[in-house]
């Protein structure tokens, strides 16, 4: 679905992501894993078209089987083709309700009854948002920011979502929550999931497929599972 | 002042304030989305005046037809100015555009100088409006009823528009956030130039009705009531609608009632814009309905 192949992302001098191949197949939940400036985020906002100086080749697959080479295009033909992004930082629209910023997610979108319906699902996957759907989108605690965050970014029906740190900030038992609600996007609802996340246990327990990210190259990949007993990774990531 | 003048005086200041409104609203919402002060705008206005002077005087259209018609016909140009002086200054320094606006509004000006000429040309009026409505000793133009009630009219519809469809959704989304907005799949060229043409198409609204109301036309007519709309949208708090509103007609008030009670000042007239501008300034630096500045033009 998503093949990154010798991707760099440049910023002026500094060389964030220095040739990284990564592959997202169908129906998978994918993790990218690294310390602080390592180059995830980088990595994802590449796919989204938001950085410049990304290079190298980056072919995504959608659901009508066409390859499209995603490198010089602008973020805002991303979402037609079926991928979203939950952005790092959340970046709700603090100005417009909680109600809007879901419209915003569903631009795309011209179905008027599926858009109603699919804000009632995303209003039952996070109740929260629900209460509080005439609120301000910057009067949100933080928690609630990002599931909102996430339901945004779902009310474009991507068939891939990125998430970019969605437990940044969350209470331990919000946190477990938004990781049974990535699961459940993955099992019941299909979609494919690329994942980064701090919270490196968690991650690589839901992950199908993991990348360790160390200063802009992929040291290690390798089956969630897998990687969890790996002793390296243990030490750097999983304290110990 | 007698109660029948006060009235007239009433009239004149909503209908001057009223087209102030119009005008501000433009720079207001440019100013939303990119931050920077469209110099040309006011020019748009001037244009507008043109047009409808044509279609009716020289094509023979009938009235409302050629209003329409320079309504449309400013509305593509404030776009097209948009797509060749401003669209490619995006990622440049935002100085860089403002220069471009001040050029932008010279060639107007002056273009409309060759294309026009200087001469002051008598607007065309349809004859039910010269005719002054009579109430006892009241006489009022059909004019100071038409703009205030246009004026309402076209910004409920405008706030509709930005309140409550998919497009202006992302104009809000764009002034707050270009890049998120933008992976949301707005193509924000579009939603700047339907920017643009809103505006324009409200200034050349304001330059119909301008000329109705002080029928002359010549290419600088647009200097000035574009100078005092900048000013009124600075006063109601620059990047709000309603606050463009407010602030032009309280201008309008403020230029027409002070003439009103001390005939002495008529010939300060064109800076109590200023005076007004200060004094809200001091006590409010963001304008009447402004959120922060986060930026300085
Ligand atoms: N816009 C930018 N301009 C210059 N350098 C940047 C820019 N964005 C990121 N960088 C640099 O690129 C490197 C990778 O940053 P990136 O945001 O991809 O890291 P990350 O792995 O997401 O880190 P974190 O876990 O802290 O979010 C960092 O050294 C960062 O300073
Ligand atoms: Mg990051």
């Amino acid at each position: 679905m998503l093949e990154l192949r010798d991707m760099h992302v440049r910023y002026g001098g500094i060389h964030a992501v220095q040739g990284v191949n990564i592959t997202v197949n169908k129906g998978e939940i994918v993790t990218l894993i690294g310390a602080n400036g390592a180059g995830k985020s980088s990595t994802v906002r590449a796919v989204a078209g938001l950085v410049k100086g990304a290079s190298g080749s980056i072919m995504y697959t959608g659901r009508d089987g066409a390859a499209t080479e995603l490198i010089g295009q602008p973020p805002e033909r991303m979402v037609p083709l079926g991928l979203a992004l939950s952005p790092e930082g959340r970046r709700i629209l603090p100005h417009l309700t909680v109600s809007e910023n879901l419209d915003l997610g569903a631009y795309s979108r011209s179905d008027r009854k599926a858009i109603a319906e699919d804000k009632e699902w995303i209003y039952g996957l996070f109740p929260r948002l629900k209460e509080r759907h005439w609120q301000k989108g910057g009067t949100l605690s933080g928690g609630e920011q990002q599931m909102l965050a996430v339901g945004r970014a779902l009310m474009s029906r991507p068939d891939l979502l990125m998430l970019d740190e969605p437990s940044l900030g969350l209470a331990p038992i919000l946190v477990q929550e938004i990781f049974e609600i990535i699961r459940r996007l993955n099992t019941e609802d299909g979609k494919t999931i690329l994942l980064i996340e701090q919270n490196a246990y968690a991650a690589l327990n839901i992950a199908h497929k993991a990348y360790i990210l160390e200063v802009g190259n992929i040291v290690l990949e390798g089956s969630g599972k897998d990687l969890l007993q790996n002793h390296k990774v243990k030490e750097a990531y999983l304290g110990g | 002042m007698t109660f029948e003048l006060f009235i007239q005086n009433f009239f004149n200041a909503l209908t001057v304030g009223s087209l102030y409104a119009l005008i501000a609203i433009g720079y207001t919402m440019v100013y939303g989305i990119l931050r920077f002060i469209n110099f040309a705008h006011g020019d748009v206005f001037m244009v507008g005046a043109y047009f409808i002077f044509f279609g009716a005087a020289t094509f023979a259209l009938p009235w409302p037809l050629a209003a329409v018609a320079a309504i449309v016909g400013s509305a593509a140009l404030g776009i097209i100015v948009d797509r060749i002086a401003y669209r490619p200054l995006r990622e440049a320094p935002r100085i860089s555009a403002l220069i471009s606006a001040i050029g932008v509004s010279f060639l107007l000006e002056n273009l409309g100088l060759v294309i026009f000429t200087g001469l002051p040309r008598p607007a065309v009026q349809p004859e039910w409006m010269v005719n002054p409505i009579i109430l006892g000793n009241i006489r009022i133009l059909p004019i100071s009823f038409i703009v205030p009630l246009v004026t309402a009219v076209l910004v409920m519809g405008l706030l509709w528009l930005v309140y409550r469809t998919r497009p202006g959704l992302a104009m809000r989304a764009i002034s707050r956030d270009i890049e998120t907005t933008r992976l949301m799949g707005v193509s924000i060229d579009r939603i700047i130039a339907l920017t643009f043409g809103l505006g324009s198409a409200l200034a050349a609204a304001a330059g119909i009705m301008w000329a109705m109301r002080y029928p002359q036309i010549h290419p600088f007519m647009g200097v000035m009531p574009g100078f005092k709309a900048f000013i009124a949208a600075v006063v109601g708090g620059i990047g709000s609608i309603q606050g463009a509103v407010l602030g032009g007609v309280l201008l309008g008030t403020v230029e027409i009632m002070a003439v009103a009670f001390y005939p002495e000042l008529s010939g300060y007239r064109d800076a109590f814009a200023f005076v007004l501008l200060i004094v809200i300034l001091l006590f409010r630096p963001t304008g009447l309905l402004g959120e922060k500045l986060d930026d300085k033009i």
